[in-house]
């Protein structure tokens, strides 16, 4: 399991665009947004708190997660599948299920470090506060990964095709970030978008994410939906993927 | 004592039969090929022999093993070279053979199994920027990591450029005299012909004949063929039908050919000679595996492809 782990950890290493979109590029955004005159100013539509201290961030660890789950996993599994990579170690004593272990476990890295670069970084440049309901954050940080990841794994158990998994990555992002509440308040959204945010879990985590961060428990609605989503995705993608 | 054996296989897909009947034993140490159109059932059967399908029906046992049960044990003697096999493109070739090495309990020493395969200076090129054949050999040495007693390659070949494929079969010749049993498929009667010890040739699921390749092409020589360019135009295809042992004579240009029985080739220019002419470029055809595949089908084995 070493040898697969480490194995893929340095493939891994070797695609420079899979460090950029959720590392670098949430980053520069929460670095140049920080940039913008007034953006770090004490904010009086947040309770006067500073969008720097809550929002960005949060904002920032959700859309590393949500890159990760929605176009590196199913990505790399769809390819690795249409490549008969999995077909080949599946012939081999060691299952391919290793190997999918082998990338779980790379993206849930990948997940962690560009929160903790996100929350150094933030609070090093912008003096950005870390999130103050540390446990709730963790909670939430590590069940939203867990759904999201799941939902990634359902996705790469569906799409056959590589370049198809690359589209859908393209295509859903920006949906799914904007009925998760990046751009416009969920309260401020139609009821039925509030409901596809919760039924893709996206609302829930970044609303979570945000509260944490804050200094807030997170709600227990939001906890329950990642919970719920960890299962039935699991469940899902465990009955629907095929090593071929 | 057979260490693969294979009765009566039966596999579909959903309602799909892909194999209806497939049936054959193979000696420890030969190389025994699994040749047949495209579509006829050899890659699903070595599928259900390496474990890596549930057959729906029928008895297998490799070297003890039944691989619907035994999965495990059976990959730990099974080298399997798979058609449509790959790896990821950035993947070193050192770093697969590692990779593939780290699977097994007493792997081989892979530094001299890429020299075998004549990769030994490409260990660290990318798997991506491999050629076709560099990819072919790679591919065995992977199946030859965990010293399999059996190496099951699956069109092997297929997509190589002759040069490559020569290289490829000397391989193979190379493989089996160091002990390993090589299940061989194909669906290139050449390649069968060189390689195979004895093989089993099987067409829409079912096995239609197992022999030596000599042997199936002796089963079904019972014609002849004997082809030449007359130095002088020959005006009479008379002078060779008359010959008890000549069947049919057909033109194509200048070009002769007599179909027959017996010692066609020496009545023919005798008969010739005593006429004053001289059969110029003259061949006798043998027949091939093909004959022996129309003989066994009743239709070509390129019919039989498409």
């Amino acid at each position: 399991m070493t040898k697969t782990l480490v194995t893929e950890a340095r493939l891994y290493l070797r695609e420079p665009l899979a460090l950029f979109f959720p590392i670098f590029l949430p980053l520069m955004l929460l670095i140049g947004l920080g940039i913008i005159p007034g953006i770090n100013e004490p904010d009086p539509n947040r309770g006067g708190i500073r969008a720097m201290d809550g929002y960005l961030p949060s904002m920032m660890v959700f859309l590393a997660v949500v890159t990760m789950a929605v176009t590196i996993l199913p990505g790399a599994l769809v390819t690795y599948r249409e490549q008969g990579v999995l077909r080949r170690m599946s012939t081999t004593p060691a299952s391919p299920a290793r190997l999918l272990y082998a990338i779980l476990m790379i993206n849930v890295a990948i997940c962690v470090a560009a929160t903790v670069i996100l929350i150094v970084v933030g609070g090093l440049v912008h003096d950005a506060s870390p999130p103050r309901h540390l446990p709730g954050f963790l909670l939430v940080f590590a069940l939203g990964t867990g759904a999201m990841l799941s939902i990634g794994l359902v996705l790469a158990a569906v799409i056959n095709s590589s370049k198809v998994a690359q589209a859908f990555g393209g295509v859903a992002m920006f949906p799914m970030l904007f009925v998760a509440g990046m751009w416009l308040p969920r309260e401020n959204m139609p009821g039925a978008l509030q409901v596809i945010g919760d039924v893709f879990v996206v609302g829930p985590f970044a609303e979570a994410l945000h509260t944490t961060w804050l200094g807030q428990a997170p709600q227990i609605h939001n906890v329950a939906i990642m919970a719920a989503a960890v299962v039935i995705c699991g469940v899902l993608a465990t009955k629907l993927f095929r090593w071929e | 004592m057979p260490i693969i054996e294979v009765e009566n296989l039966h596999k579909k897909y959903r309602d799909v039969v892909a194999v209806e009947d497939v049936s054959f034993t193979i000696e420890e140490g030969e190389i025994f090929g699994v040749l047949g159109p495209n579509g006829a059932g050899k890659t699903t059967s070595v599928e259900c022999l390496a474990g890596l399908r549930a057959r729906d029906g029928g008895r297998i046992n490799v070297a003890g093993f039944d691989p619907r049960t035994d999965r495990d044990q059976l990959r730990k003697i099974l080298g399997v070279q798979l058609q449509s096999a790959g790896l990821p493109a950035k993947l070193r070739v050192h770093e697969a053979m590692e990779l593939y090495a780290s699977f097994y309990p007493n792997p081989a020493d892979w530094v001299e199994l890429l020299d075998r395969v004549g990769l030994a200076a490409k260990q660290k090129t990318a798997y991506g920027k491999l050629s076709g054949g560099q990819r072919q050999r790679l591919s065995i040495a992977l199946a030859l990591v965990g010293r399999p007693s059996v190496a099951v390659l699956d069109e092997l070949t297929t997509g190589l450029d002759p040069q490559a494929r020569r290289e490829t079969w000397s391989l193979i010749e190379d493989i089996r005299r160091s002990g390993v049993t090589i299940v061989l498929v194909t669906h290139f009667m050449e390649e069968a012909e060189r390689l195979c010890d004895r093989l089993a040739l099987i067409n829409k699921g079912k096995t239609i004949a197992i022999d030596s390749p000599s042997g199936l092409i002796a089963g079904v020589q019972s014609e002849q063929r004997v082809s030449f360019r007359p130095t002088t135009p020959l005006t009479d295809d008379a002078l060779l039908t008359a010959l008890p042992e000549v069947n049919s004579v057909a033109r194509d240009g200048d070009t002769i050919t007599v179909y027959g029985t017996g010692n066609l080739p020496y009545v023919v220019t005798t008969a010739l000679a005593g006429h004053g002419i001289v059969a110029a470029a003259l061949r006798v055809e043998q027949a091939t595996l093909d004959d022996a595949f129309l003989a066994l089908t009743g239709h070509t084995f390129d019919g039989a492809q498409s």
